[in-house]
């Protein structure tokens, strides 16, 4: 037994409105950035839809994920090591920017400087990747709330395995929303397709990451990866990918998408698992059996054995303990009420999703019933074979026992809980018959619809006495590294080259270029960009809002500029922020950046 | 030896390669994160799925045939009995066809990387340089081989007789400018420009060459790393080395 951690996450596909929070704050922190204008680390699917990016999910025409051969070995899909080294000049398997979205802003300009004119003036799309004229026909969310149906939604890979017949029907019956991030997989096929080995797993914490100083763009990882979640940013030429927000992970706060999750539905906390076992749970033959397999891997973090095992392996004791409250766990092994997002390209993929029950409710309610009642509930999970095997594509390789299993126990849940609530007496048989007891179904309830901040995300920080290891080093003036302080524009290489600036002082000068310029953010510089990831949450930094109308905010008039007025962009070139005049910006320092505080704007300023 | 061969044959060569070596340390250390072979692939692959493999896979056999032809002395080949004469048709033969597939593939990739408008865009100053360059010493090298030993024109001239030994001689720290002074004009110009083409390599694309992944070949599938064995975004200061710390003990 090799015990290893995993923060993980379980999203409560019941509670999301698709409201897309998740998507714009994520992007907000991290690819508000030249070349990832189309990269979305968290994005929210409706399903049925073809996702993001199309059809993703069409393994036998993407090639992502694992493989079982003919001797019962894995191999990745899309072939083996000699010939994924064969095919590095022209990937055969790489989805074009079209599967994606062609980016683009507005001519906004336009709109301003157009002469006096009988017709109103319009701001044009123009592609940001050839910088011409462009018609806008898709994006990341084109089929939202199944817009186009059913022409669009038809072409979803998962409607496409469950039969024929039932897709007129299903249209008229559900929709629901799926967020998703990367999976950070106990088996990741995007590292395995790394030539580079540049994707690695943190043993620690087990979150997947890109070393960015060690790609070389292969781009075998956007194949490899069958959920499509590493993405190729075309500027710097380097793979980028969901980081699970580990600045935030790994002093204990959980990450963006999370926090600023409208309904509450994300849980985070650790899993811990035999690591040895892994493989061979990923190779049974049976692709429904995967899920069972994948759940016998998890270790239970309240036996003994398994706690004497984790401390030999060197995890520290309150990461044993946060295992042991952790929701993750619960969800997963405890209530058995939480799925994996497609086991079968079996790379044992670690965002796990309650399936709504909300679409059964829906339909037992439309029906006159009542759409509470246990029985009514049941009956309906029963003949409400659409839904039920769709969710059992998407959750359980096609089974759709554990599909059916977990939305009974959720219904009787639904059910149990209305008795409580209505002042009647408890029905002990309505838990007996999903196979739970009433304190166990009670503690779920709470889990799922009460459950606080802090047993949402159960993050143990990461340790003082590894703190010079931590990415995110906080116990030094992190402008004191090799080139700095201060940070440039595009090196002289193109975009991104150069040395890489710790991403502490890349937030502190981007949120104060940020909010001390007068300009829109540019695509084209990085200093323009914004990063929530430095805003604790406490208080409004000068720029987080625009100026009150009449009122023309202080903080956004240039210090030197003659008269408050603007100052145009220079195209492609930085900004002469106040930064760069060695003078105080007016704005309030931003909070949340700890290492740099208002005291050393002048070292900044003077270094740039 | 007269000074102009001197500036030529030695004091260049010495230069390009030093360019070319330092280069390369330098850049490594200071632009990890620019080392790349910014792929294109995501704007267009429909030409690119030809010619680069084209390009890719023939420029690998030049080099190879390059490896042969200047690195391993002409006694050598006759010591294991391969006459001039078999070594020259196989050396030409597969150096005209592996030369022919570079430069088609080449020209494909420059047709593409300038019609392609975000291609195009995606184009520095430096690429531009370094594609005229490289095209230069291809289409050269090509030349020699076609112009001079398929059709002869001005007449035989054995590379592994001069060329080879000069090449040779540069590395042997012993050089002999005169031998490429002898050499007919096709021969240095190619030469020439191959120098340029090292001293630029460093600061372009093309260091992408020295990333070839041959490791992944017996790596394992999925890479561990220990947060601390990374030290975050933050280089190592000058002066101050880094003293691990004592391992826990189990």
């Amino acid at each position: 037994m090799r015990v290893m951690a995993q923060m993980s996450m379980v999203m409560n596909l019941d509670k999301c409105i698709g409201c897309h929070t998740c998507s714009v704050t994520c992007k907000q922190a991290w690819t508000n950035r030249t070349g990832t204008e189309y990269v979305w680390f968290n994005n929210v699917e409706t399903r049925p839809g073809q996702g993001y990016p199309r059809t993703y999910e069409d393994q036998e025409k993407w090639e992502g994920g694992w493989t079982l051969t003919k001797n019962g070995r894995l191999r990745l899909k899309a072939g083996g090591r000699l010939k994924n080294l064969m095919t590095i000049f022209a990937s055969p398997k790489q989805p074009s920017i079209d599967e994606y979205y062609e980016p683009w802003t507005y001519d906004y300009e336009n709109l301003t400087n157009a002469p006096l004119q009988e017709h109103t003036p319009v701001a044009r799309p123009k592609s940001l990747l050839s910088g011409q004229d462009m018609n806008v026909t898709w994006s990341a969310n084109w089929d939202d709330d199944l817009g186009g149906s059913p022409a669009l939604a038809a072409a979803d890979p998962v409607l496409a395995k469950i039969s024929d017949k039932v897709k007129l029907e299903f249209e008229q019956t559900f929709m629901f929303y799926l967020p998703r991030i990367c999976e950070h997989c106990l088996n990741p096929s995007c590292a395995a397709s790394c030539p580079s080995g540049a994707i690695y797993k943190r043993s620690e914490d087990g979150i997947v990451l890109v070393d960015q100083d060690a790609c070389r763009g292969w781009r075998k990882c956007v194949t490899g990866c069958p959920y499509k979640k590493v993405y190729f940013n075309h500027r710097t030429g380097k793979a980028e990918k969901c980081t699970f927000c580990f600045p935030r992970i790994e002093v204990g706060l959980p990450t963006v998408c999370s926090e600023t999750c409208v309904g509450r539905l994300r849980y985070i906390g650790l899993v811990l698992y035999d690591a040895d076992r892994v493989l061979e749970a990923a190779s049974v033959t049976d692709e429904r059996e995967l899920l069972a397999s994948q759940r016998s891997v998890f270790l239970d973090p309240n036996d003994p054995a398994v706690v004497r095992e984790a401390e030999a392996a060197g995890i520290p004791r309150d990461w044993v303990e946060a295992a042991q409250r952790s929701p993750i766990w619960a969800l997963i092994n405890k209530y058995e009420v939480a799925l994996p997002l497609h086991p079968e390209y079996r790379t044992m993929p670690m965002v796990w999703y309650i399936p709504p029950l909300s679409p059964v409710v829906d339909v037992v309610a439309e029906t006159g019933e009542d759409a509470e009642d246990p029985g009514n509930l049941f009956a309906a999970i029963d003949t409400l074979r659409i839904p039920v095997e769709y969710l059992a594509e998407l959750f359980t390789a096609g089974d759709t026992v554990p599909v059916t299993a977990v939305l009974k126990r959720l219904a009787a849940m639904r059910s149990y809980m209305r008795d409580l609530n209505m002042g009647r007496d408890a029905d002990a048989s309505i838990p007996a018959s999903v196979g739970m007891d009433e304190a166990s179904m009670y503690e779920m309830y709470r889990l799922l619809a009460l459950a606080k901040y802090d047993e949402r995300y159960v993050i143990p920080s990461a340790h003082a006495e590894q703190a010079h290891g931590l990415e995110e080093l906080a116990t030094e003036c992190s402008l004191d590294y090799d080139g700095g302080p201060g940070m440039g524009g595009s090196g002289p290489f193109g975009e991104g080259s150069g040395v890489n600036d710790p991403i502490a002082v890349e937030n502190f000068h981007m949120l104060r270029q940020r909010q001390t310029t007068d300009t829109v953010a540019d695509p084209s510089t990085r200093k323009a960009r914004v990063n929530l990831l430095s805003w604790d949450g406490k208080g409004a930094p000068a720029g987080l809002f625009p100026p009150r109308s009449g009122t023309d905010g202080p903080h956004l008039r240039d210090p030197e500029g003659p008269s408050g007025e603007t100052q145009p962009l220079p195209a492609g070139g930085s900004v002469p922020g106040p930064a760069g005049t060695g003078t105080e910006p007016t704005g309030t320092p931003p909070t949340g950046t700890p290492p740099t505080g208002p005291a050393r704007d002048d070292d900044a300023g003077a270094g740039r | 030896m007269n000074t102009t061969e001197t500036l030529l044959w030695v004091v260049i060569p010495y230069v390009c390669l030093a360019v070319f070596v330092l280069g390369h340390v330098w850049r490594y250390r200071y632009d990890k994160f620019g080392w790349t072979t910014r792929s294109s692939q995501l704007y267009e692959s429909r030409l690119l799925r030809w010619a680069s493999p084209l390009f890719h896979f023939g420029i690998l056999a030049v080099f190879l045939g390059h490896v042969m032809g200047l690195g391993v002395p002409k006694s050598w080949t006759e010591a294991v009995g391969i006459s001039a004469e078999a070594y020259h048709v196989m050396a030409v033969g597969i150096g005209a066809i592996a030369g022919l597939c570079t430069l088609v593939g080449m020209v494909l990739l420059i047709y593409r990387r300038r019609t392609v408008g975000p291609v195009f865009r995606a184009t520095t100053r430096m690429d531009k340089l370094m594609y005229l360059v490289l095209a230069v010493v291809i289409f050269l090298g090509l030349w020699n081989t076609v112009a001079g030993s398929v059709l002869n024109l001005g007449g035989y001239y054995d590379y592994r007789d001069g060329v080879s030994v000069w090449f040779r001689s540069i590395f042997l720290f012993q050089p002999h400018p005169e031998l490429m002074a002898a050499a007919p004009l096709g021969f240095q110009l190619h030469g020439m420009a191959a120098m340029l083409l090292f001293a630029l390599w460093p600061f372009t694309r093309l260091v992408h060459v020295f990333s070839a992944p041959v490791f992944y070949l017996w790596r394992p599938y999925v890479v561990y790393r220990s947060r601390s064995d990374r030290y975050g975004a933050r280089a190592a200061r000058p002066g101050w080395e880094r003293v691990d710390r004592p391992q826990k003990v189990r």
